[in-house]
């Protein structure tokens, strides 16, 4: 190990987590089509390769040669850059999340100590590139998703912070290793139900995912912020949102169900496949909900984040903060 | 905070109605590799008959085209000659097209004709790339005599085109790529698309 230099190992570390993510939105976006699709009694798309599993690449080959184009308006610098910041941050996340332990180390890229404020700052940036986007379209329908995008991802946020404080009190750490390891004997799913269910709400509006998808909202504003985009710049957008849900998924396995560690002591199974499992559950979920729930009214998703939400996990934190404090060491 | 927001049953009762979707048999036909099989009585694409000795049913009464709601039909009628007789009767259809683009394929010139030498097929599949090809004249509708006399609808099993030759069914369909190439309607398609592509 003293002969390959740190940051080669950072490097390699980097491309195999990318490939594997890249991948993975690949086929979670195929098989939310064919569960959508299941649910509406279709079969989804078939047509290319068996059960349509080569899907993916057509999508992308279709991707690259789509015109990209620019309204004659729009701030040509800003609206080129804009795609990026969402994918940069969507994939910066991963830098960070451990997706399984060995006796030869951790199984991620990179180990912070604050990692979950990381995350939650990358989070934050997101909406830049979202409402920037928006903006820089100098188009009526991408800058109401503009503004739409910055009020919901905001107060939504703010009530996630919230009930993740919830499992850091209880945990002690700000890192997501020590988080998981906190969980050994209990996940926090128990004694953090409230917060879970919270987490699970605000994730799905923090990822602009239906039914608080009213950033996007077709059915009302063409494609929101990214009506103008074509090509591959929207195919960034898309990537950026997939990566965002998987992200979110990974956080709520880590934070409440354990991560990588086995229930009921079936621990022949490697963690790994433990971490997917548990991760895979989440996307399932978004998909679901995706297929069940319509779309919240805009003035009521407000009302639901601040009236609600945002009350509850602030009376969810002072619960777990006064029981923490009166346990008995 | 409205009421709905927090109808928790309601929401409880739409995940596990689309939960249960996910395992329900969905009634989608993969249509262009199978194909649904349709009612005995099916109005698709016109076809003339003959009769066993090769001979046109068609007299050329023009009853069909007085009968077309649409006016679509054009039937031209002409004497026989004493030589080269086409029809048993004294007239036959000098020229006789449809416009199937005008046709509503309601089957009101199959109960006009008096020889039912006009009948609906069950075939559907017209679609083409230029309007001028959607007027059937007599080499499109006339059955060969290599290929037999033409199916009156009430001869016709469940609806299966006669044409299609040896047909698999499998869970309701029935599988287009069998023997419909070798059909004279089939190779006519053929001849079609070749001259798109030259």
């Amino acid at each position: 190990m003293e002969m390959v230099p740190v940051w080669l190992i950072v490097v390699i570390k980097s491309l195999i987590v990318l490939l594997i993510v890249i991948t993975t939105f690949a086929y979670s976006m195929l098989f939310e089509r064919k569960i959508l699709g299941w649910m509406q009694l279709r079969p989804g798309p078939d047509r290319v390769g068996p059960w349509g599993m080569l899907q993916p690449a057509a999508d992308a080959v279709k991707m690259f040669f789509k015109e990209d184009l620019t309204p004659k308006n729009a701030d040509p610098v800003v609206y080129k850059i804009a795609p990026f910041i969402s994918l940069i941050t969507a994939m910066g996340t991963f830098a960070i999340i451990p997706f399984s332990e060995s006796s030869a180390g951790l199984w991620s890229v990179g180990n912070v100590d604050a990692g979950i404020l990381y995350i939650f700052a990358l989070t934050s940036i997101s909406v830049y590139g979202i409402s920037l986007a928006g903006w820089a379209s100098s188009s009526k329908y991408p800058l109401l998703g503009a503004i739409r995008s910055t009020a919901q991802m905001i107060s939504y946020e703010l009530a996630m912070t919230l009930s993740v404080v919830g499992v850091l009190i209880m945990a002690g750490t700000t890192s997501l290793v020590g988080i998981v390891h906190a969980q050994y004997n209990l996940w926090f799913i128990a004694p953090q139900f409230i917060g879970f269910l919270i987490y699970l709400t605000t994730a799905v509006a923090e990822t602009n995912r239906a039914p608080f998808d009213l950033v996007e909202a077709e059915t009302e504003l063409v494609g929101g912020f990214h009506t103008e985009y074509s090509g591959l710049r929207f195919g960034l957008f898309f990537i950026a949102e997939y990566l965002n849900m998987i992200t979110v998924s990974c956080l709520a396995t880590l934070l409440f169900l354990g991560g990588w560690s086995a229930p009921l002591g079936l621990t022949m199974v490697p963690g790994i496949i433990w971490f997917l499992a548990k991760a895979g559950f989440f996307l399932f979920i978004y998909m679901w909900l995706r297929g069940t729930l319509p779309r919240l009214r805009y003035d009521r998703l407000m009302a639901f984040g601040w009236k609600f939400l945002l009350p509850v996990a602030t009376l969810n934190l002072i619960v777990t903060s006064a029981v923490i404090a009166l346990r008995p060491v | 905070m409205r009421k709905n927001l927090f109808n928790i049953p309601a929401i409880v009762i739409g995940f596990a109605t689309t939960f249960s979707f996910l395992f329900r048999k969905h009634p989608t036909k993969p249509y262009p590799t199978r194909k649904k099989q349709h009612a005995p009585r099916f109005h698709g694409l016109h076809e003339l008959r003959r009769y066993a000795d090769g001979k046109e049913r068609c007299i050329g009464c023009e009853l069909c085209q007085i009968a077309c709601p649409a006016n679509a039909i054009t039937v031209i009628g002409a004497e026989n000659h004493p030589d080269d007789r086409r029809s048993p009767g004294e007239r036959f259809a000098a020229r006789y097209e449809i416009d199937e683009l005008r046709c509503i394929f309601c089957g009101l010139c199959e109960e006009a004709c008096p020889t039912d030498a006009i009948v609906l097929t069950p075939r559907f599949e017209m679609s083409d790339y230029r309007r001028g090809s959607f007027i059937y004249s007599k080499d499109r509708l006339l059955v060969p005599p290599e290929f037999g006399v033409g199916t009156a609808p009430d001869e016709r099993p469940g609806g299966i085109p006669a044409d299609l030759g040896a047909v698999t069914e499998k869970k309701n369909t029935v599988d287009i790529q069998t023997g419909y190439d070798a059909t004279w309607r089939g190779s006519i398609l053929k001849t079609q698309r070749k001259g798109l592509a030259g």
